[in-house]
């Protein structure tokens, strides 16, 4: 119960972000990643404050036992830079560039009830599942 | 057409900066939104505390019309098949390269993970080009 609710309460504090920093809307986007037109620096003015937000909390993060409302911590396993890294990162890459959108604006912006934006929602999910089902068929294929 | 916004980018970006160092300490969690809605999606067990991180997304526009704020609808010039294209391209980019901008740009930058070091270059040089390429080479 706990955990459900402290993920509301991030989940809301998250979406906030990205309303209040212009990040939800997919040309405020476009604009930074226009380097060669009018350039919009915003998003690294974004992506900076919340590492020095972020990077003092982690660290304190990682002197707890455990966090307050779940029985241990997540911390991500994985370590090699490895091609399906990159590939990922591409792809993501092409979508990004294309329309200005990354999940999270993606999420929020249901809100608006833009259909354009909820296809896109819709697409993204068809995409995610399509990547769980081909990795499904790859680790069976591996006896 | 863009206006460079300091201010409210840097209170955003720590409003970002905040869920996400709440939600390790909570809950131990990574606040990748790939990682959480693809859980989701696919129905990985004790998934509460992602639906209610999703639904928090989605009525943090709404919440803050209703606290006086301003919301417009977010402008999508791109055609449909380009945005469907899209759509699927950030779905299965994501998971294959484990993360967004979230889970690699902000989350694992902050722990100075080489993966997502990387990984957040690679992007955003390839979104770098996309860009150029629709709006200075191919649009222009």
């Amino acid at each position: 119960m706990r955990e459900t609710l402290s993920g509301l309460v991030c989940g809301l504090l998250f979406g906030l972000g990205l309303v209040v920093s212009g990040m939800a809307y997919p040309t405020k986007v476009l604009g930074f990643l226009d380097l060669f037109g009018d350039w919009d620096p915003s998003l690294a003015i974004v992506m900076a404050a919340a590492l020095v937000v972020a990077i003092p909390g982690y660290l304190w993060a990682r002197r707890q036992a455990r966090p307050l409302a779940a029985p241990r911590f997540s911390w991500p396993a994985l370590h090699d830079v490895d091609g399906r890294l990159i590939g990922g990162a591409v792809l993501f890459g092409l979508g990004w560039g294309l329309v200005g959108l990354c999940p999270g604006p993606a999420i929020v912006d249901i809100a608006s009830l833009s259909p354009k934006l909820i296809g896109f929602v819709v697409a993204m999910a068809v995409g995610m599942t399509a990547h769980h089902l081909w990795s499904r068929r790859m680790a069976l294929a591996i006896p | 057409m863009s206006h460079f916004t300091p201010i409210s980018a840097a209170i955003g970006g720590g409003l970002i900066g905040l869920a996400t160092v709440l939600l390790m300490v909570l809950n131990g969690r990574i606040a990748g939104i790939t990682g959480i809605a693809s859980n989701a999606l696919v129905g990985t067990p004790n998934s509460g505390w992602r639906y209610a991180f999703l639904i928090g997304l989605v009525a943090a526009p709404l919440l803050w019309m209703a606290a006086g704020g301003a919301f417009a609808r977010p402008a999508m010039p791109a055609s449909w098949a380009v945005v469907l294209a899209a759509g699927l391209l950030v779905g299965f980019g994501t998971r294959l390269g484990n993360g967004c901008t979230s889970g690699h740009g902000v989350c694992g930058i902050a722990r100075f993970s080489p993966r997502s070091i990387v990984a957040t270059v690679t992007f955003m040089l390839t979104g770098f080009v996309v860009v150029a390429l629709m709006r200075h080479v191919i649009g222009g």
